[in-house]
């Protein structure tokens, strides 16, 4: 593995060498865990572990309740009860498992925002960063379809809404929502195959963060200075780094147990405030509920969906242009899709040559404007369509495509820079009074 | 600033449970009924709970079901095992498919699932409906008072004025609980239609808080193990929080010294 100069390891034993030459394992994994780290990485550097945890949390606690779930139409319901009755510890499990993929998404989300901030998606970052947007992608995907298999009235009529999305693109989207369904409506094909894609997903996403670990160990982490480690010599570099073990391991896990205590208090005492109460009503294709409202964490890309309708004057010319192939539900379709790829495409849409935004001083402002659109957006998602609502929606919407493709090009050309430190040592030693040449490590 | 803004943004996200955002329709009013079970340390009230399985037996059951429920549970209200397996043999008949007829329920059965007139099985209504909403969306009224479910089935059997009206060849009753306010289910209870054996009186409101808490039971039977496993964790969670600020901080220190800014 290239990158950062650091001590390898060294087989000494006579059996060490023989495994190491026949399976440089016991090596892979030194490396992997002494990566030199940059040493000033401050708090939102944590939620790599976190969302490492969730990925764990969710595959040990879903393949137990699939020990105990039918995915059937008249059986799966009656399943999860049977879960919360009569397993063993079968109520905690299943409320793990639920708001765990909450924990998940608020993990994933201040991970992204993080990233947006101090620039991690820059060159040379960029396949991690692509790789980080399909896990992303993938998590919605697991999200959505997990959703569906307690087989409530929201798990239904959530499946018919975005699957009907699919059924929005022209000349084959019926016979795509046909395709994807196994037959003209949700049904029991639809709940298998969910269960199916359910459980084969987060083996995906395991293979992904492998990769995209990989990768962020071959350019080296991020830091909030945006400047890269100095590996001209290992003496150098190390006057810049500390070793991930023990130095951000024990950090990471004093973070990830605050918030666990945060997690666990929510399982234990208010398991249901994130969920729906719909949701406790069997599925029933003959009852559709008041309100059709996907889990929280899909709420931004609902609005974004749901803004642009036939009122407004860029659906109609790309109608009119189109000869109305494009007609407002496809536009919808292809705006909230358009809203992520706006964010994978960030590495190629920031002009600027400054990673970290703390010395952006225009681009901060932006920055923090988004994470208001981003909150304004999921609760808009949540608003039934009507005005105000549908103005607010479009406006956060564009603001949304605008910091992407208008801001994010255009502050790399007019924006002057704050002066960066020289190097990660020099804005270390800034924060704190030792400087780091006469540092040991712990006994 | 970033890190303040998103900090209050991660909190905000936190109170914004979609489930809120779906505020029913009408002018609903919901009692904040104070139930034992309540909080973080709120337990059930078994007397409270007997007697709300006495007015579902006595009341609700001629129209709604169970069916989730298994009847040996009942044993978590106080009960004996013979006492379960009278009320289940006094009180309900299961089909059996083996001797291809009715029988009495035995405690291995669930109570019956009813759909005689259609009306919604009881077995998880205490979490399938919302007592309290927003505001705006918010989700902050839940935040503080909980979802509300046993509320609102509280309020809504509380809740009948007494008005009725026909709409298409039905009768509909008005209900101040009722999204929309007006409901097909007539008046189910009123003042004295049980004797209570503790002496407890049988208002319609008592009636009312103490059937709800009882389903609330039904749909979450697992409360209190849930809850202290809540605690026990929470604790847990909290000294393994300290010791690894502890560790931490000492790894760290050679390194870091004193922070300067």
């Amino acid at each position: 593995m290239s990158g950062i100069p650091h001590d390898h390891y060294e087989p000494k034993t006579n059996g060490e060498k023989w495994l190491n030459s026949r399976l440089p394992i016991v090596g892979l994994l030194y490396d992997t865990l002494m990566i030199p780290t940059p040493k000033n990485l401050n708090w939102w550097w944590i939620w790599g572990i976190v969302l490492a945890f969730c990925l764990a949390l969710q595959i040990v606690t879903g393949i137990v309740l699939v020990m105990h779930y039918t995915p059937h139409v008249d059986l799966a319901f009656a399943s999860i009860e049977h879960i919360m009755r009569n397993v063993n510890g079968g109520y905690m499990l299943r409320y793990l498992h639920m708001n765990g993929a909450s924990l998940f998404f608020v993990a994933v989300y201040i991970h992204i925002f993080r990233g947006l901030f101090y620039g991690s998606y820059k060159a040379p970052r960029e396949i991690t960063w692509i790789i980080g947007m399909l896990i992303y992608l993938m998590m919605m995907g697991t999200a959505f379809m997990g959703y569906v298999l307690p087989w409530g009235q929201m798990s239904f009529w959530g499946a018919t809404v975005i699957t009907g999305l699919f059924g929005a693109i022209p000349f084959v989207g019926d016979a795509i929502q046909t395709w994807l369904l196994g037959g003209p409506a949700v049904d029991n094909a639809t709940l298998n195959r969910f269960f199916s894609l359910h459980y084969l997903l987060p083996f995906v996403i395991a293979a992904l963060v492998i990769v995209h670990i990989w990768a962020f160990h071959t350019t080296g982490n991020n830091n909030p200075t945006g400047v890269e480690v100095r590996r001209g010599s290992k003496a150098e570099a190390e006057k810049d780094t500390l070793p991930f073990w023990p130095y951000f391991v024990i950090k990471d896990l004093f973070a990830l147990a605050v918030i666990l205590v945060v997690f666990w208090a929510i399982v234990g005492y208010m398991p249901n405030y994130l969920g729906h109460p719909d949701n406790y009503i069997e599925a029933n294709p003959l009852v559709t509920p008041a309100h059709i409202v996907p889990e929280w964490y899909f709420l931004p890309f609902y609005a974004i969906l749901r803004a642009f309708t036939g009122e407004v004057w860029v659906v109609q010319f790309a109608s009119f242009i189109t000869g109305g192939i494009i007609d407002a539900k496809f536009f919808g379709v292809l705006a909230m899709f358009g809203a992520i790829l706006a964010m994978a495409l960030a590495p190629w849409l920031d002009t600027s040559t400054v990673r970290s935004g703390k010395y952006r001083p225009m681009f901060k402002w932006w920055f923090y404007l988004l994470i208001i659109d981003f909150f304004a957006l999921m609760w808009l998602g949540a608003m039934p369509a009507e005005e105000p609502y549908a103005s607010f929606s479009l406006i956060a919407s564009a603001y949304w495509f605008a910091y992407f493709f208008v801001i994010l090009p255009i502050l790399g050309v007019i924006e002057k820079p704050e002066a960066q430190p020289e190097t990660i040592e020099e804005d270390f030693n800034a924060h704190y009074g030792k400087a780091n040449a006469d540092a040991t490590p712990a006994e | 600033m970033f890190k303040k803004l998103a900090i209050g943004a991660a909190f905000a996200l936190a109170l914004a449970p979609a489930s809120t955002f779906a505020a029913g329709g009408g002018e609903q009013h919901i009692e904040d009924f104070h139930f034992s079970f309540e909080g973080p340390f709120g337990t059930w009230d078994m007397n409270q709970l007997q007697r709300g399985l006495q007015v579902y037996t006595e009341v609700c059951a001629a129209c709604h079901g169970l069916k989730y429920v298994p009847l040996r549970d009942l044993e978590a209200l106080g009960y004996s095992e013979e006492q379960v397996i009278t009320y289940a043999a006094d009180n309900f008949e299961v089909f059996d498919p083996e001797e291809d007829d009715f029988r009495p329920a035995k405690p291995t059965d669930h109570f019956p699932a009813n759909n005689g007139v259609g009306a919604p099985d009881l077995s998880l209504m205490a979490k399938a409906r919302a007592g309290f909403h927003g505001p705006y969306g918010l989700g902050i009224n839940q935040l503080f008072k909980g979802m509300g479910g046993a509320e609102y089935i509280a309020s809504l059997l509380d809740g009948y004025t007494g008005h009725e009206k026909e709409e298409a060849g039905s009768i509909l009753y008005e209900n101040t609980a009722f999204p929309g306010g007006w409901i097909s289910m007539a008046p189910p209870l009123s003042d004295d239609q049980v004797e209570f054996a503790d002496g407890h009186p049988a208002t319609v409101e008592a009636m009312s808080e103490d059937v709800a808490a009882f389903l609330m039971w039904t749909a979450e039977p697992k409360m209190m193990e849930r809850k202290s496993a809540g605690f026990v964790g929470v604790l847990f969670l909290t000294v393994l929080s300290v010791i690894l600020y502890l560790v931490n901080k000492r790894l760290w220190a050679p390194v870091k010294g004193k922070r300067l800014d």
